[in-house]
């Protein structure tokens, strides 16, 4: 009986201290990891570097290019995380929250600045800003601190595949304006049967494919009454909607040129990337991030931009900004802020690293950095030394950008089920007011 | 002499049990605690807070709730929600007892349906919302519309989901219920020349109460916690878009609401989010707890 007790409470104890030693393994297993790997020397480099990416296309280059920094620094501790798409707001507002947060992170347009301005470091005169050749990228708060610095820029418009139009007895050159693309437009579709291919590729409003006219097809609109207001420096307020039928206009044509009944456009699903690289389309509404996968297939497109139907648009030229800005976690120890800081320069100026990016990414504006392949970007360069003018990416004002979409999503829907005037009106409404509503919103 | 020392080793014994007791229980005191019990307190501690992330919350008092309550989209998705919960209680229950009627009448491959029944609900939400999505667009996309078009549709899609998911689930309790009920009573019912109606509905209904209680319990609680589901089919599409720009998402349950309102819009409506979130836990656990009272007085003793 004392032997049986003895053994049990050894048993006990012995369980409840494996227990207990169990638990303790848990919550420290992340720490020895990430300090064991700092033993080798043969650099003055250390620290650790935390990139929490937001492209999921750029996932891949940027683990081996961590891996490559890691092996050419061994003191160094690069971790990459990318957030799935479209969920980057949450898992940046998760990691923050933890005692390792990211130290460098995506501050990618005003509204970012406003949430997450007061972590990022000034990067005003550091080395990483002392590379850029241009500041047209850089975001400021309203303290003049500069929070975020552009790392690649995009551009976007209707991309079109020039031997399609010249098979349908166009030319890619004859399109100037709108009139003249809607002339090619509605010619394409009305032979579609005959050609073997339509003029737009479905423009899906599903989640996967919105942002096509949301985002970027609404630029149009905001960059005409942006230059009628002299230029904006922050989110007005409220906008007009001068140019709504400007934008009704491309969006017509788009959604009514195409293979898909624009009823169908609401649930979508046609997968339009795919369309236009089988060559079942010759438009797409697209932009340079698009180049890499549409050249492996189709030689000859190009991105012209959105002609609309506004006066002296034959100076038009692509839409050219960026989302992807780099920003330092002000939080981290000045170890790890210099240890970012050296891994951004690394990525901008070895020549292998920005290649790889540069692949991917398209430009990046560093002096130093690898000349870029995208041949979009290559006509969105053409445009501009053309004497054309570049149109910024005035949608990245866009207040409460997710909320202020999903409004206009659900009145595109109802409009493209019905090409009403009331339909549209809700749209104007959406797009319109819905911009005051949410600015005030996001201001209270 | 021996007695005393029975008694002592059986009070030190009962002393080393109450000891080593609580070391047994520490470890799932102490998973529930952090798992559960603090996220819950320090829920309900944010949802009095500013905050952007819950390291640097702000107390600023009821203004939270206040700005929920005020929420027009929080109140509409509350009203669509309880319609939503109680269409899909009645449904599913009558329908799953049904079917177990049915399946415990000794049919021929009764077994195969039960598990043919039962497999929907081995699907995850959100896969079913998808599939469900294209099915109903499917056929939807002949008539012109979709369900993202039309606030019907969009409750109809729903409540047909949950059916088709929930069923087969609750249709297990129901057999199960339904096989205790003792052979004795039903046989004394046949004797004493009940009808089958009679029988169902006198001797039946009232033993397999136990069954209804917990079938009407979850799928209650399940109907007013659902998420997946309504991101997956509609996610709330489609909206009123009234005229101030503002929307009303006409097919947004709570839970979407909440999870909206916190990620979706600007990180000022976090702590609004929070509140939402804590009046959502009130509001499940005491209708649950309320229909828990109310069928358990119904149960009968056998």
């Amino acid at each position: 009986m004392f032997g049986k007790s003895i053994t049990r409470r050894s048993f006990i104890g012995g369980a409840g201290l494996a227990t207990i030693a169990g638990l303790a393994g848990c919550s420290s297993s992340s720490d020895s990891s990430s300090s064991a790997s700092s033993s080798a020397s043969g650099s003055d480099r250390k620290g650790s570097v935390y990139w929490l990416n937001f492209k999921p296309e750029l996932d891949e280059t940027a683990q081996k290019l961590a891996s490559d920094y890691m092996s050419a620094y061994p003191n160094v501790k690069v971790k990459v995380v990318t957030a799935a798409s479209g969920t980057y707001e949450q898992t940046l507002t998760s990691e923050m929250d933890k005692s390792a947060a990211p130290t460098l992170f995506v501050i990618g347009n005003q509204d970012g600045v406003k949430e997450w301005g007061d972590y990022a470091m000034d990067l005003k005169d550091t080395a990483i800003a002392k590379l850029l050749n241009t500041d047209e990228y850089d975001l400021y708060d309203a303290s003049g601190k500069l929070v975020s610095i552009g790392y690649c820029f995009e551009c976007y418009g209707i991309v079109a595949n020039s031997k399609l139009i010249e098979s349908a007895g166009h030319s890619l050159d004859d399109i100037k304006d709108f009139a003249s693309l809607k002339t090619v437009v509605e010619d394409i579709h009305k032979n579609a049967a005959t050609l073997g291919f339509d003029a737009f590729a479905a423009t899906d409003l599903d989640s996967s494919s919105s942002w096509r006219v949301t985002g970027h097809l609404a630029n149009l609109e905001y960059y005409y009454e942006e230059q009628d207001d002299g230029g904006w420096d922050k989110c007005p307020a409220s906008i007009k909607g001068t140019y709504m039928e400007n934008y009704k206009n491309l969006f017509d044509l788009a959604v009514n040129n195409g293979p898909v009944d624009p009823t169908t456009l609401a649930t979508g699903g046609h997968d339009p990337a795919t369309e236009f690289t089988d060559g079942k389309v010759a438009f797409l509404l697209t932009g340079s991030w698009d180049y890499a996968n549409i050249s492996k297939k189709q030689t000859e497109t190009h991105c012209i931009p959105y002609y609309c139907g506004v006066k002296g648009e034959e100076k038009a030229g692509l839409n050219c900004g960026t989302e992807n800005r780099w920003a330092i976690n002000d939080n981290a120890s000045d170890e790890d802020k210099q240890a970012t800081m050296d891994f951004m320069v690394w990525l901008v100026s070895d020549p292998d690293a920005s290649k790889a990016m540069v692949e991917q990414l398209g430009i990046m504006p560093y002096t130093g950095a690898a000349e870029s392949t995208n041949g979009y970007l290559t006509d969105a360069v053409k445009y501009s030394s053309d004497g054309c003018y570049t149109m910024d990416w005035a949608t990245n004002y866009q207040p409460n950008v997710d909320d202020y979409r999903a409004a206009l999503v659900s009145a595109l829907n109802a409009y493209t089920a019905d090409e009403s005037d009331a339909n549209w009106a809700l749209v104007k409404t959406a797009f319109v007011d819905g911009w005051a509503t949410q600015y005030a919103k996001a201001n209270a | 002499m021996s007695a005393s020392k029975k008694i002592s080793a059986s009070n030190s014994r009962l002393r080393s049990l109450q000891r080593w007791g609580l070391l047994f229980l520490g470890p799932v005191v102490a998973a529930f605690i952090i798992g559960f019990v603090w996220p819950f307190i320090q829920g309900i501690y944010l949802s009095f807070c500013s905050f952007k992330l819950t390291s640097n919350a702000k107390f600023i008092g009821v203004a939270n709730y206040l700005s929920a309550f005020a929420d027009d989209s929080f109140r509409y998705s509350f009203g669509y929600t309880a319609l939503t919960a109680i269409v899909s209680l009645v449904l599913i229950n009558v329908i799953a007892f049904a079917v177990a009627y049915a399946l415990t009448q000794g049919i021929k491959g009764s077994n195969l349906y039960r598990t043919v029944f039962f497999m929907p609900n081995l699907i995850g939400g959100i896969v079913l919302g998808y599939i469900w999505s294209m099915i109903f667009d499917g056929i939807l996309s002949a008539y012109s519309t979709s369900i993202l078009l039309d606030t019907t549709l969009g409750f109809w899609g729903l409540i047909i989901l949950m059916c088709w998911q929930q069923i087969g689930y609750m249709m297990i309790i129901y057999i199960a219920g339904l096989q205790a009920v003792p052979e004795d009573m039903l046989e004394a019912a046949r004797i004493d020349g009940a009808t089958r109606w009679q029988t169902l509905t006198k001797v039946t209904i009232p033993n397999v109460m136990p069954s209804i209680t917990i079938c009407m319990f979850l799928s209650l609680t399940n109907g007013f916690k659902l998420f997946d589901q309504n991101l997956a089919l509609t996610g709330g599409l489609p909206y009123i878009i009234q005229s101030d720009g503002s929307t009303v998402n006409t097919t947004e349950m709570l839970a979407l609401n909440i999870y909206n309102t916190f990620y979706n819009s600007n990180t000022s409506m976090r702590g609004v989010a929070q509140a939402k979130a804590v009046i959502f836990f009130i509001l499940v656990a005491g209708l649950g707890l309320f229909q828990l009272a109310y069928t358990r007085k119904r149960e009968v003793q056998q």
